[in-house]
């Protein structure tokens, strides 16, 4: 039966919808202490003395460390992108001598009940002397701790002749652009459960998530256990985006206190530690300048750019800096280019990746200067990216740069086709036609566009492990992990059809370290299209071995079998002699005569590699209508029109589009860590960090290609991830900037009702 | 703390009785005395909804109300939502529309569409989007949260 390319229903479904979902907070064990952690109210300060005495006589408490407790404990290495400028920033434990942002842990209490610790947490004193605080990136380079200044490090990319493009322009842009301090932000907080079985020697950690194998070989490093001597194991995930899932400060201590305190230790942080501790992200400023032609052909682009990283240096270390210069240039020619991305700390959250990390802020910088561009020369938004867009017979295309450890070159792709059929379908030119009439009328309606390239399906392996049982029940083992994306759905398809079993028998596992040996996890929208690989690898290896064995039983040629829903038969002869899976499995028992020196049974352990990534892409069109009397921005139209190669579940990539859109406005519009001159954190609960709800949410259609599969896999495939939030900031400033009448007015996100206040102002004076 | 209250909480018509403490919040409560872990807590400050239940029939944010407050009502939770294996049309509507990802939002929607359904069948459609701009979800970007609560609407018509 065919299965993939069919919107089949969610497998994981059933728990999540009647309340048996197993959740990091529902996950106890008997005897449990709770975790509470104390965190520094300052943004930078000399940590002095804690008082512990009166925490310590509360009821029920059972231990409080402090830094001093924990020193034996390295600091928490890089993941991603590792540079050695790096290494100084990396973050500790618990604060030691000095705090560098709001939130950071300096204590941790340990009780009885997680009312008790937090009672106790509330009482732990710290003696903290203020030292001044830096709070903005893009200011001049200064100490930021001793012997250490505020610029970590500088990534920088180039190709082709930049100073000769400069020297040809007809005339140079210069833009500077501003994207705000996000985050993620899942609904469910993070947590950990962490507990030694003193009969198995095993630290286990419980609500791991995202990067399962990695964080077992790293907090099993930081703690001094052998490898073997540590599994973690993933239950149900409340949403992933990038932050969560990293090794953070309190996993560790969740795992250590489970050794040293000999009791299961639970950690679950509320929303206020959330939005103060786990990463954030986004916060570039970028200064663009570009060459261009007369007639709009960008000849050239020199970006300088300044990643605000926060306190401090974690797991992602130089990843978003490094994919922003990458992924700059986009889908468009541009025969010289040179970026410099500068790693700025400052006493704010330390940040990391967040979906679409360097891309929602590049794709933003960047279609802002087409726009420029536009403008520049007198034509229309399309006809300036129409003018600079790669042709299809220049793909693939080896775009000079690097990125994440691989060569960027773009797989496959057409650009021009995919614009094509997303103007077509919102009917670009009549939209046009309505929003400048109405405009004539009085209203204040503009168009936006973005284009993009995405990147997804990261290396450098994936590893799956496939067994059938006597019963016909598969089993997939994968290393990969569930962050809500349908992991079980898209790969029991891919395994269903390739091997010719029915998708309810399958059983799709992941973020188990105790089940397989090797995982690189859920990130850089590579589940599918690396993991899905090497299930279609292996599950091709047992349908041919099925079919052999069947062969033997059935007395017919090999060839001239079929099998599906796990019943192997002469083809198209159904009814007729058959045999199931199951069959197959107990007639390959250890001894049978039908091994013929194979290894008994039906399993398999497939891999498959890729050195590159895949590049899918995408165009968004979205239309805004602004209210000048609320200064309210309303999206009435909005088009994610993207390449995927190859969908497995249009209905789960659809919904990664519209979920990944409602981020990408959550940025352009709402959300935002606004912080003070002292460095304290405004935006410390939902009421200050505002999300779109239902409300502010357009209806998001969707365009779904499989114009230009990926050469790099046997499926064809590419991420679904990250096209949704990717160009949503871009397209909607190009939308406010046209109902404004005011080009390039928007340099900034999000786009608050204070902004269109203020441009409005500025209109009318002029 | 203070000393423990005697409470007793009736969740989807099954008696609870609890020793709790005063500030116990009633989330808390259904979730670790009474065991029902499907009500989640996605912010503690009565924004996010992903705690709802339904006291009374109508939806409530069990995050902010005490377990003490709850004595004497009829609560129902998500778990209380399926009878045995029939799925509830709001579970089942959900399940066919993709209304879910990551799942951790779903039971405070479920219960929150159950309860605005339940007290207006025939709520027009802006109406509804108002009621479910109540809740935040992460993932869906609501698209398919809408139209399973409407097609559940259809089904759950009298």
């Amino acid at each position: 039966m065919n299965y993939i390319g069919r919107s089949v229903k969610r497998l994981e479904d059933l728990p999540l919808i009647t309340g048996r979902g197993r959740f990091a907070a529902d996950i106890s064990f008997p005897n449990q202490v709770y975790m509470r952690v104390v965190r520094s109210p300052f943004a930078h300060g000399k940590l002095g003395p804690i008082d512990l005495s009166e925490a310590l006589a509360q009821e029920g408490v059972v231990a409080i460390w402090t830094g001093k407790d924990v020193v034996d404990i390295p600091h928490i290495g890089f993941r991603l992108t590792k540079l050695a400028d790096l290494e100084p920033y990396r973050q500790t434990i618990l604060a030691q001598d000095r705090v560098r942002y709001v939130g950071e842990p300096i204590a941790v209490v340990f009780a009885e009940s997680q009312a008790q610790a937090e009672d106790a947490a509330e009482v732990v004193f710290a003696e903290i002397d203020d030292l001044p605080v830096v709070i903005r990136a893009i200011d001049p380079v200064g100490e930021f701790l001793p012997g250490r200044t505020t610029e970590a490090s500088v990534v920088r990319k180039a190709y082709g002749d930049i100073d000769d493009a400069f020297r040809r322009a007809a005339h140079v842009i210069e833009l500077e652009l501003y994207v705000g301090r996000h985050s993620g932000i899942p609904m469910e907080t993070r947590g950990a459960i962490a507990r030694f079985d003193e009969s198995r020697q095993v630290l286990e950690m419980h609500g791991a998530a995202k990067v399962p194998h990695w964080n077992r070989a790293t907090i099993s490093k930081l703690l001094g256990l052998p490898l073997e001597g540590m599994h973690l194991y993933e239950g149900h995930v409340g949403g992933g985006f990038g932050i969560r899932g990293e090794v953070y400060p309190e996993d560790v201590l969740t795992c250590l206190a489970a050794l040293r305190l000999k009791r299961p230790v639970k950690w679950i942080e509320d929303r206020k530690e959330h939005l103060l501790a786990a990463n954030h992200s986004r916060d570039q400023h970028h200064r663009i300048r570009a060459a261009i032609d007369e007639n709009g052909f960008i000849l050239g682009i020199d970006d300088d750019f300044f990643t605000d990283q926060g306190g401090y240096v974690r797991t992602h270390a130089a990843t978003v800096t490094d994919l922003a210069c990458a992924m700059l240039p986009g889908p468009y020619v541009i025969p010289a280019y040179r970026a410099a991305g500068h790693i700025r700390l400052t006493n704010k959250t330390p940040a990391g990746t967040y979906r679409a990390p360097g891309r929602y802020e590049t794709t933003f910088v960047r279609e802002r200067l087409l726009d420029a561009v536009g403008h520049k020369v007198g034509i229309d938004p399309i006809e300036v990216r129409r003018r600079n867009l790669i042709p299809l017979d220049k793909i693939p295309f080896a775009r000079g740069l690097d990125t994440l450890g691989t060569e960027v070159t773009y797989d496959s792709g057409d650009y021009f086709g995919l614009m094509d059929q997303a103007l077509q379908r919102v009917g670009y030119e009549d939209m046009k036609k309505a929003a400048a009439e109405r405009r004539a009328k009085g209203e204040l309606v503009g168009i936006g566009v973005g284009y993009f390239v995405e990147k997804s399906g990261l290396g450098p392996m994936d590893e799956v492990d496939i067994s059938v049982d006597e019963d016909g029940h598969v089993r997939v083992i994968t290393g990969v992990a569930s962050i809500g994306q349908g992991v079980e759905t898209s790969m029991a398809q891919i395994c269903a059809e390739r091997l010719g079993a029915s998708i309810d028998k399958i059983t799709v596992i992941h973020g188990q370290t105790d089940l397989i040996g090797h995982g690189m996890g859920a990130f850089a929208s590579r589940v599918t299209v690396m993991t899905g690989s090497a299930i279609y690898i292996g599950a091709g290896q047992l349908r041919e071995r099925a079919l052999q064995a069947a062969a033997s039983l059935l007395q017919v040629p090999e060839a001239e079998l079929e099998i599906d829903e796990g019943v192997i038969s002469r083809k198209g002869q159904v009814p007729g002699p058959s045999v199931t899976l199951g069959d197959v499995v107990r007639a390959l028992r250890p001894g049978s005569t039908l091994l013929n020196g194979n290894d008994p049974g039906l399993k398999t352990v497939a891999q498959f590699t890729a050195d590159h990534m895949t590049y899918p892409y995408g165009f968004h069109i979205g239309q805004v209508r602004i209210d000048p009397e609320t200064c309210g921005i309303e999206i009435e139209k909005y088009l994610v029109a993207y390449d995927i190669g190859k969908s497995i579940n249009p209905m789960l990539v659809e919904g990664q589009l519209v979920g990944g859109a409602c981020q990408g406005i959550g940025g352009a519009l709402y959300e935002q860590f606004v912080y003070d001159e002292q460095g304290q954190p405004l935006a410390t609960s939902f009421m200050d960090y505002v999300m779109p709800t239902i409300t502010e949410m357009p209806w998001v259609d969707t365009l779904v290609r499989e114009d230009a599969p990926s050469p790099l896999n046997p499926l064809g495939v590419k991420g679904a991830g990250e096209g949704g939030t990717n160009a949503v900031g871009a397209t909607l400033a190009g939308a406010i900037d046209e109902a404004l009448q005011m080009p390039g007015a928007i340099t900034s996100l999000p786009v608050g009702p204070a902004t269109i206040y203020n441009l409005l102002k500025k209109k009318r004076a002029a | 703390m203070t000393e423990k209250l005697d409470v007793t909480l009736s969740v989807n018509g099954k008696r609870y009785e609890m020793k709790v403490e005063p500030r116990r919040m009633l989330a808390d409560a259904i979730r670790e005395e009474c065991g029902l872990t499907g009500t989640h807590l996605g912010c503690e400050h009565g924004v996010c909804g992903a705690c709802t239940i339904l006291m009374d029939d109508k939806p409530v944010r069990s995050c902010l109300m005490f377990a003490v407050q709850a004595e004497g009502a009829e609560l129902r939770t998500v778990e209380g939502l399926a009878k045995g294996n029939e799925l509830h049309p709001i579970q089942q509507a959900f399940w066919d529309h993709h209304g879910l990802q990551c799942g951790f939002c779903t039971p405070g929607f479920l219960m929150l569409a159950t309860g605005v359904l339940e007290q207006n069948p025939n709520i027009g459609d802006e109406e509804l989007v108002h009621a479910l701009s109540s809740n935040l979800c992460r993932c869906t970007g609501y698209q398919n949260i809408l139209k399973a609560v409407k097609a559940a609407r259809e089904e759950m018509k009298p």
